[in-house]
């Protein structure tokens, strides 16, 4: 009994002792603003971090403080910066975001990577007020959860809108006669696999595509020849894998083996990496994949450069979520410019009712959302454009029949 | 009841009324931390329940604490909470029966091996389950249920937990647990069913364990099969419960305590490199404290009058 006595007083001492350490930090001057993110420097989300989130953070703040900081006023404040590393958890996002708002007093907070996280801390930002750009995050609740958190931003949209894109783009492919109709899909058993097959199913069926194989896979499957020769032998003309980077980048290097070359050939996540670039040269040219950007706007490519100047072995972006993560700190700065101080409310609404200009061109967002996404890419001649939606600005023709694989 | 023990039940009550208050008084960085703590303690003493006495180290905490967390998930927004948590901890104890009938007679590290895969194995199952039956992966706990809530609900569950424990120690049931610590064989032949008491053991700790994922998911928002069966969390509480020493009932929380603080503050000075000097920590701990905190304090308590004594006999 003794010992349950100790315990509770260590348990007391130890929260009165950890809230007596936080009563510093009164309100000073506005002689800076004060940035704060927590970020997967390890654990199973450092890997996307790294490549779409944390280079952009960087350059934005290297860029903002070089040209003097943020406009507030009349005068130019510098950008501090407060980071933790989430470890790629939850609950360690959620403490981390706390220790932001309530110890480190951070003016703004910058999201996580990945749907999950963001998602973790989605409460806390409403709670405390603060608005939060998720710019990483698909999911097919963001208009329930942009209602629900009004603060909250969704830049990359809903994995329904991605589905239903690709089987617009097929549609129109094989009303032109460029393509058959039978569709191979093969997805891995996560979150964006199936999320993207299940909407996918029904949108191919209702457009009278002959589905001839659909499966999944489970995460981390290493050998994926079997998946390939089956759909192989099935001789699809479309062949649709709603994979994630290791996946995405086996099943690429299976078909060319194999030497299966459907017309089109889309792959997941991981697609629109620079890696992808590199690991299959040539023989990228002609795959599909989710995300693409507008590669030939003088905008795109002048991000293009200053993130190869700016990041760590001159990284370059990722043709997806890199230009809109960077295009969410310019909504920010140009929301937190245009209110003129540290008000986030006001911040909050300007986001909401403002235009912005930005990497990917005019932005205007409609119930937190914006109105226009890039959903299908493809590889030509070295680099990463949109295809889908046809009606986005900067659309590229695509590129179908897919050529046949080079020998290496 | 003596005195003494009239004198410390008092204080604990006094001691639990006080924690009761703390989310008026801190702000919700400290409430967050103090949400770890109350976690830990009652992850690691529950874990120290069932592992002090017979001496098998589990490593199937995550498997119940997501099952718990996966409960609310799905149940969360259909019925009442304390229904959800009725149903959470019966899901825990049925599947502890299961696995305590099936498993509790491997000993040493087959069981290590066996409770580390039965997590993933769980997790794979709600996978399966999901991808082919539901075809959602992700599920949102949108419940009405603030961070007082929780924190107030994991300060009751811990009282229950030090209740349960203190009661155990006192009955047959602990004496006969702690024979069966000692000595298996000798234990059978006192007629002592060693299996049943093992198996009600490990369902009774196991119990906690889910309740703890349970009352802990509407936290999280977003609940998916990597989130809620983190096998960190497992690991995570084995290394506290041996710091602190999990042959006491308070040995687990001397462990739990700091080393939340611990990793608390490491995550905070030391954002990018926290997790290389956790494992620094963890080999000095190996190495420094082998029988725990507990281990420590006692051999200081066997230590000092031995001391006096001998001065004594010198003057």
């Amino acid at each position: 009994m003794v010992s349950a006595v100790k315990r509770l007083a260590a348990g007391l001492l130890a929260v009165v002792g950890a809230a007596s350490v936080g009563w510093d930090g009164a309100a000073e001057a506005q002689t800076s603003v004060k940035i704060g993110y927590a970020i997967s420097r390890t654990g199973p989300a450092a890997g996307g971090a790294a490549v779409t989130t944390i280079p952009n953070y960087e350059l934005w703040v290297k860029e903002v403080n070089a040209g003097g900081g943020l406009k507030l006023g009349d005068k130019r404040v510098p950008i501090e910066v407060v980071q933790y590393d989430d470890r790629s958890s939850a609950e360690e996002a959620a403490k981390a975001l706390e220790r932001l708002i309530t110890q480190d007093k951070v003016d703004f907070i910058l999201p996580p990577w990945g749907t999950g996280l963001n998602l973790a801390v989605g409460p806390i930002l409403n709670k405390a007020g603060y608005p939060h750009i998720a710019s990483t995050a698909v999911t097919d609740r963001a208009p329930e959860l942009a209602k629900r958190w009004p603060n909250s931003f969704w830049l990359l949209g809903t994995s329904a809108d991605a589905a239903k894109t690709l089987v617009e783009l097929l549609v129109k492919l094989r009303t032109e006669g460029k393509i058959g109709d039978t569709v191979a899909m093969a997805s891995i058993a996560d979150g964006f696999g199936i999320d993207l097959s299940g909407a996918a199913r029904p949108a191919l069926t209702a457009a009278k595509f002959k589905l001839a194989y659909d499966k999944t896979y489970p995460v981390g499957t290493q050998d994926l020849s079997p998946i390939i020769n089956e759909v192989k032998a099935l001789n699809p003309d479309v062949f649709i894998a709603f994979s994630y980077p290791p996946d995405t980048i086996a099943i690429t290097e299976q078909s060319r083996i194999s030497g299966f070359n459907p017309k089109i050939f889309y792959t997941g996540v991981g697609t629109a990496f620079p890696l992808f670039k590199q690991k299959f040269g040539a023989n990228a040219e002609g795959v599909m994949g989710i995300g693409g950007w507008n590669g030939d706007s003088p905008a795109i490519k002048d991000y293009l450069a200053r993130h190869k100047a700016s990041a760590a072995n001159g990284a370059e972006p990722d043709r997806w979520a890199s230009a809109v993560t960077y295009a969410g700190l310019q909504m920010l700065q140009q929301a937190i410019e245009r209110v003129g101080k540290v008000d986030r409310a006001a911040v909050i609404n300007d986001l909401q009712s403002g235009t912005f200009d930005t990497v990917i061109g005019k932005v205007k967002l409609e119930n937190n959302m914006p109105t226009k996404y890039w959903w299908v890419g493809q590889w030509q001649d070295g680099e990463f454009y949109g295809v889908g939606p046809s009606g986005n600005e900067g659309a590229r023709a695509p590129v179908v029949p897919k050529p046949a694989w080079k020998a290496q | 009841m003596s005195s003494t023990q009239i004198t410390t039940g008092a204080i604990c009550l006094a001691a639990v009324v006080a924690l009761a208050f703390a989310p008026m008084i801190v702000d919700a960085y400290h409430l967050a931390l103090a949400i770890s703590l109350l976690q830990f303690t009652v992850l690691a003493t529950a874990w120290g329940m069932f592992s002090g006495p017979t001496r098998y180290v589990s490593l199937a905490t995550t498997a119940f604490f997501g099952v718990g967390a996966y409960t609310v998930a799905v149940l969360g927004e259909q019925l009442p909470w304390s229904l959800v948590l009725l149903i959470a901890a019966a899901i825990g104890a049925v599947m502890a029966v299961i696995v305590g009938l099936s498993t509790l007679r491997l000993s040493g590290v087959h069981f290590v091996i066996f409770t580390f895969g039965l997590a993933e194995l769980v997790r794979q199952i709600v996978v399966w389950y999901e991808v082919n039956m539901t075809r959602v992966l992700g599920r949102y706990v949108f419940v009405d249920i603030t961070q007082n809530d929780i924190y107030w609900q994991l300060l009751t569950l811990a009282v229950i937990v030090f209740g349960t424990g203190w009661l155990i120690a006192r009955s047959r049931f602990g004496f006969a647990l702690r024979i069966i610590g000692e000595d298996e064989t000798v234990a059978r032949h006192c007629g002592i069913n060693v299996t049943i008491a093992k198996v009600a053991l490990f369902t009774i700790t196991a119990t906690f364990m889910t309740l703890v994922g349970a009352i802990m998911a509407p936290r999280f928002t977003y609940i998916e099969p990597s989130i809620a069966f983190n096998a960190t969390i497992s690991f995570e509480v084995v290394i506290m419960a041996l710091l602190g020493g999990a042959h006491r009932l308070w040995g687990p929380a001397l462990g739990a305590i700091p080393l939340t603080l611990l990793f608390d503050f490491l995550s905070a000075r030391f954002p990018s490199t926290s997790t290389l000097i956790m494992g620094v920590v963890f080999l000095l701990i190996v190495y420094a404290l082998p029988s725990g905190v507990v281990g420590l304090w006692e051999k200081l308590k066997a230590w000092r009058p031995t001391a006096s004594k001998m001065r004594g006999a010198q003057a």
